[in-house]
């Protein structure tokens, strides 16, 4: 359902991607792994629009989005979380899932000014779904719907990020090093949430940057590596974790 | 007090903080001595310092935002009793009338800026558009008044316009620096332009609407005069009243949410679809209308328009209000602006020293408060909507 073809981005001189392609089918939940500044993040940026690409060629359920804006991406499905946490920390939790709804809302100036009684009534529906996804992923989290983004602690602050990116029910979900910052208790814990959600969203692909080993091993179907801006490998998990080139990466050559 | 359902704050300690800052106001424009005035003025303080470690913020809190419209009307036809009860005093009344059109033209900044976070230190500029489009149309043409204060918000949001395409190619310091300069080149250009009167300005005639001066005192009976700044009051409390709504149902709305998301986080909103250039566009145009409509009224009220009441030390002005009142929070603008213009009007001797006083109040509410006098709140979609 995605498909990148050799895709590339510059910064100067710098090669941050290089002729990277990658197919994704449906329902499939790619890994993807390398060495820091590999580009992992960068392939993200690119995907979701916020990076130029140099050249190469990006196409989304079988349509082109080549060039598209972050906002046409959004548009077409495909969300994202970030690698350090871009909630709007003083905005409470239900606005902050509403973020992530956006394309569900009306955003008309007449219909939010001056028809109160019909917005009212779309607040609660969206109420009633935001404490619903929220149960899925922690049962105490409705309750701290109203509270400030920032009152929460790590974990949950994560589980927002996943909630705010399902929320609009895309087609593709980045998620960008979601363990970050966690302890390996709570990275296994929100790792079950992930996969319960995946169960629960057929046909829903996911590609997860991750570093922590045992977490890529556990959840994903195929993996691919990249490092300096190139695929080097790519495969199931023990195909990848025996490769000399993935270890050269990660280890150096003795 | 009768027993309260646990779950609804009562009204009560609502009316209670509107009754008590109606009464500081009414003897704060009565007393004429200059001691006097000093001597309430630290009362105020005082009075703050203690309430603050009182239960009652928390209370009247709760009580403006489970019973918005009841106080809402309380507090509107205390205003009018207000004014009613300064009929005949000229100065008190231009005094109203002036921080009721200074919070529409800060209420306008507060969409820009408390919201969207599109800075703009340039809003006396756009008030002084509203107030030159009045004064070349009443002057040149025959349009009704009305439809010349709403031409003069419409020219503000459209000479705003000017400034869009700078504005969303940059960020942070380097968009206030462009609006300095839209600032400081408007004052000049005023200064320059004959045709609208030069550094002396223009006389505005007053406002009139349908066949009713509003420049001429109303005469009740026999004995009873009515100044006729009162008019210039209650329009202006109207204008004040329907603003004040237009920004709080902006916020508690998804287009606030918009607003927010934009201001918080441009890369967050981008990848989640919101169009951030349309939001700053658009909360950009609505806060100059509202500073040009301000404007337009303002002009018409005193009677002249010149290119020295709309420098940038004035845009810094309306800056210095929302930031004291709490960025982001429009009940906070009434306050801060009544503070900033009644105190050295009241308090002849600070007159002289007012920029460095607002400088040392600034830079003590950023020190202690930087939140502001009144730091907004969490979003409330609507009054109880968490019950729901």
């Amino acid at each position: 359902m995605l498909s990148c073809e050799k895709l590339t981005v510059r910064f100067g001189g710098l090669m941050a991607l290089n002729a990277l392609s990658l197919q994704l089918h449906e329902g499939e939940l790619l890994g993807l792994i390398g060495p820091n500044g590999s580009g992992k993040t960068t392939f993200f940026n690119a995907l979701t629009g916020l990076y130029r690409l140099a050249s190469g060629n990006l196409a989304f359920g079988g349509r082109d989005i080549t060039g598209f804006t972050p906002r046409a991406i959004y548009d077409a499905g495909i969300a994202r979380t970030f690698q350090r946490s871009r909630l709007c920390l003083p905005l409470s939790v239900f606005d902050n899932l509403m973020v992530g709804n956006h394309r569900k809302l009306s955003r008309g100036l007449w219909f939010n000014l001056l028809r109160r009684r019909r917005f009212r009534a779309e607040l609660t529906r969206q109420m009633e779904f935001a404490r619903t996804l929220l149960r899925t992923f922690n049962p105490r989290l409705p309750q701290r719907l109203f509270d400030a983004a920032g009152s929460l602690g790590m974990i949950d602050r994560r589980r927002l990020e996943v909630c705010r990116a399902l929320i609009g029910e895309p087609k593709l979900l980045l998620l960008d090093e979601p363990s970050a910052g966690m302890t390996h208790d709570e990275t296994s814990e929100l790792m079950d949430d992930i996969l319960a959600a995946r169960e629960r969203i057929p046909g829903l692909s996911i590609i997860l940057i991750e570093h922590e080993m045992s977490v890529i091993e556990r959840v994903s179907d195929r993996c691919v590596v990249l490092s300096f801006g190139e695929k080097i490998c790519e495969g199931s998990y023990q195909k990848v974790a025996a490769d000399a080139r993935v270890q050269e990466a990660y280890l150096g050559v003795e | 007090m009768t027993t309260q359902s646990p779950g609804r704050p009562a009204v009560w300690p609502g009316l209670v903080a509107v009754v008590a800052v109606a009464g500081f106001c009414y003897l704060f424009l009565r007393v004429e001595h200059q001691w006097a005035v000093a001597a309430l003025a630290v009362c105020a303080v005082v009075a703050v310092l203690a309430v603050r470690r009182t239960a009652w913020p928390a209370l009247a809190g709760a009580a403006w935002s489970e019973h918005p419209t009841v106080l809402g009307w309380i507090s509107l036809i205390s205003a009018l009793l207000f004014i009613a009860l300064f009929y005949e005093n000229h100065f008190a009344l231009l005094m109203l009338a002036t921080v009721m059109l200074y919070s529409v033209a800060c209420l306008g900044l507060t969409i820009q800026f408390g919201y969207a976070g599109v800075v703009n230190f340039a809003g006396a500029a756009f008030f002084g558009i509203g107030g030159y489009t009045a004064a070349m149309l009443t002057l040149h043409t025959g349009l009704p008044h009305l439809l010349v204060i709403v031409i003069g918000g419409l020219m503000a949001g459209l000479i705003g316009s000017v400034l869009v395409l700078p504005l969303l190619r940059t960020r942070g310091h380097y968009a206030a620096v462009i609006t300095v300069a839209f600032a400081i080149l408007f004052k000049s250009f005023l200064e320059v332009n004959e045709l609208l009167g030069g550094p002396q300005g223009l006389k505005v005639p007053g406002l009139r609407i349908l066949g009713w001066s509003f420049n001429s005192n109303v005469e009740l009976g026999r004995d009873l005069e009515v100044s006729f700044y009162a008019s210039y009051a209650v329009l202006s409390l109207a204008l004040l009243a329907v603003t004040l709504l237009m920004v709080k149902r902006l916020e508690r709305s998804w287009v606030g949410l918009s607003l927010d998301v934009v201001r918080l986080d441009e890369t967050a909103a981008a990848v989640f679809g919101f169009n951030v250039a349309w939001w700053k566009l658009f909360a950009f145009t609505l806060g100059n209308v509202c500073a040009g409509i301000a404007g337009a009224v303002y002009a018409m009220m005193i009677g002249f328009v010149a290119p020295a009441s709309f420098t940038f030390a004035e845009s810094l002005i309306l800056v210095s209000i929302i930031i004291l009142g709490g960025v982001g929070n429009p009940i906070g603008v009434l306050p801060a602006a009544a503070l900033v213009i009644l105190l050295p009007e009241k308090l002849q001797v600070i007159q002289e020293y007012r920029f460095l006083l607002f400088s040392v109040f600034v830079i003590l509410v950023l020190l202690f408060r930087p939140q502001g006098l009144l730091p907004r709140r969490l979003r409330e979609y609507y009054a109880g909507w968490r019950r729901a």
